[in-house]
């Protein structure tokens, strides 16, 4: 066999940059900084010009129709699924489930896998630095049920205690659902050893990729969780678009969540047989176009190299956190060794918001608040904090930017 | 006699002093500063039911009426939004139901300040007018009473 040459692309940030239009804007006069794309990433124009061509020039109803349009459509929207299982790599495109973004993809597995398996007196472990989506749905559940929420909690730096949450594992433990990456406090978690543990107790595992899935290399399969959700726009891609992958065996089992049209075999009204994987889940007319566009989105990620995009993006994380430091009064909530480029942070005696608001005027775009996580902030005792939350397109002179801004703003508020 | 000024003289005197203000930091300089001299509300007021929540800072507000008049004290644990608030109790305190009631507040937009509005979900200041305005209602409602009676 050949000798194979890897050539890693050279990854240039200015070019980078050119491909996101609403870099170029500016806001409050100022050119925009824009760090917060843990809330949602920008998209490049490849993704923009997808839209726009779909409704343009193939706009139909995608799976039933037999003319040209709809045969395009559908060909594009399943062409999506199968980027989709590559970039996560799935064992099956029927494996990868079409949702509206993190939250329902949870919220499905809650109503449709938990409903059957979640049984009085059963466990569901989650960890303290859960996103509010992935504690709700089951606390519902456990109401319903009767069965037991409990929580991984965290140390000072905001990294799982692990200790703790094997042993919180027993034969009463059905699901682990555990966030891979906080949004709130940027820690990546071990999600292989909760996953093996998970499994050894008989387990099933969830994990809430929401904020992992634009920095981390995903591989469903090495990982071997159960369930997988994500949200397209925080991968470049457009709102309203995410993704659920269950493992097919269990999918298969599982009982169907909304009923409509798409979903079902043949429908009597004596009785109703329903579709295969993954269309069992996909009721109604879907959201082609975003998801269409979603494939460009997940293409450009993979054309620009998801590792040359991590080593960047730790660099820049790296750069933040030492010029962040220097800030007198400033302190960092997560600083757990396994991060992501994002940076939660609060500053004696000023509240988040009005860092927000000076910053925001200065044309620096952060989010400042809870998070959606506030039995996390409880658990830190403080009521929010300030986020800047970087992307491959981000520059130092943004970090820059951001450290000049905020020393003007606690200048002000002093 | 008191002479307090009228909502709309005081409204007119707010876009006054920032008519002078040449830029953005110089008016958030100034928010700052009615924000830090509004005294702190007592501890005592600072319970559940005079909580005004935002998604991200907290107003409290506590309405007393005597001769007719509405006598509004307020703080938060944000500055700028404790400025703004400032500014809302020196508009609005110290004045009949009606008028807090018909008070259309324009000086809000007059000074540029209508993006804290639009932040309906994170500060409060929204439901703190709404606030405002439901004593107006009900301090209202009970001088009809007193009349009837």
């Amino acid at each position: 066999m050949a000798e194979s040459i890897t050539i890693t692309p050279t990854f240039d940030v200015n070019e980078i940059r050119k491909s996101f239009p609403v870099l170029e804007r500016e806001v409050n006069n100022k050119l925009l900084v824009y760090l917060d794309n843990a809330a949602t990433a920008q998209k490049p124009q490849s993704v923009i010009d997808a839209l726009s061509y779909y409704y343009s020039n193939y706009n139909a109803n995608i799976h039933r129709g037999i003319h040209s349009l709809a045969e395009e459509a559908t060909a594009a929207y399943e062409a999506t699924r199968v980027t989709v299982q590559k970039f996560i790599h799935a064992s099956y495109p029927e494996e990868i489930i079409f949702t509206r973004g993190t939250t329902e993809g949870i919220n499905l597995v809650a109503y449709t896998w938990g409903r059957q398996n979640i049984h009085a007196g059963d466990e569901i472990i989650i960890s303290t630095m859960e996103h509010h989506s992935n504690i709700v749905p089951w606390q519902i559940l456990c109401e319903e049920k009767h069965a037991v929420l409990k929580v991984v909690p965290v140390n000072d730096n905001g990294e799982l205690l692990m200790d703790e949450f094997h042993n919180l594992l027993s034969p009463k433990t059905k699901l682990v659902s555990i966030v891979h990456v906080s949004n709130a406090l940027g820690t990546i978690n071990p999600v292989k050893e909760i996953i093996d543990a998970a499994h050894e107790v008989g387990a099933v595992v969830m994990v809430d990729g929401a904020q992992s899935t634009v920095h981390l290399t995903i591989d469903v399969q090495k990982m071997n969780c159960d369930f997988f959700a994500f949200s397209g726009h925080k991968v470049y891609g457009p709102t309203g678009i995410g993704v659920l992958y269950g493992k097919k065996k269990i999918l298969e089992n599982m009982p169907v969540f909304m009923g409509g049209g798409e979903m079902i075999k043949e429908v009597t009204f004596e009785k109703t047989t329903y579709n295969n994987l993954p269309y069992k889940y996909e009721a109604g007319t879907p959201n082609i176009a975003d998801t269409i566009a979603l494939k460009v989105a997940l293409d450009y990620v993979t054309e620009v190299g998801k590792s040359n995009a991590k080593k960047y993006e730790t660099e820049l994380l790296q750069y933040a956190t030492e010029e962040l430091k220097k800030i007198p009064g400033l302190r960092i909530i997560g600083n757990a060794k396994n991060k992501v480029s994002l940076i939660s942070f609060v500053i004696e005696n000023i509240h988040p918001q009005d860092i927000g608001v000076l910053l925001d005027n200065q044309g620096i775009a952060v989010r400042t608040g809870h998070h959606c996580t506030q039995p996390l902030m409880k658990r830190f005792g403080i009521p929010g904090t300030v986020r800047a939350s970087f992307a491959m397109y981000n520059t130092r002179e943004e970090v820059d930017k951001l450290i000049a801004g905020l020393q003007k703003a606690i200048k002000m508020l002093a | 006699m008191s002479d307090k000024k009228s909502i709309k003289e005081t409204e007119d005197e707010i876009i006054e002093a920032f008519s002078w203000f040449e830029n953005w930091e110089e008016k958030y300089e100034y928010i700052i500063e009615l924000g830090k001299k509004l005294p702190e509300l007592d501890e005592k007021y600072k319970k559940e039911e005079n909580i005004i929540k935002g998604c991200q800072s907290t107003v409290w507000l506590v309405a007393d009426y005597h001769d007719g008049k509405i006598f509004y004290q307020a703080d938060s644990d944000a500055i700028i939004v404790k400025g703004l608030v400032s500014m809302l109790i020196s508009v609005l305190s110290e004045h009949t139901p009606d008028e807090i009631l018909n008070s259309k507040l324009d000086f809000i937009r007059e000074i540029g300040m209508m993006s804290h509005l639009a932040q309906t979900r994170s500060n409060g200041l929204v439901a703190m007018i709404k606030q405002i305005k439901n004593y107006a209602l009900a301090f209202k409602s009970v001088n009809a009473e007193n009349i009837v009676q």
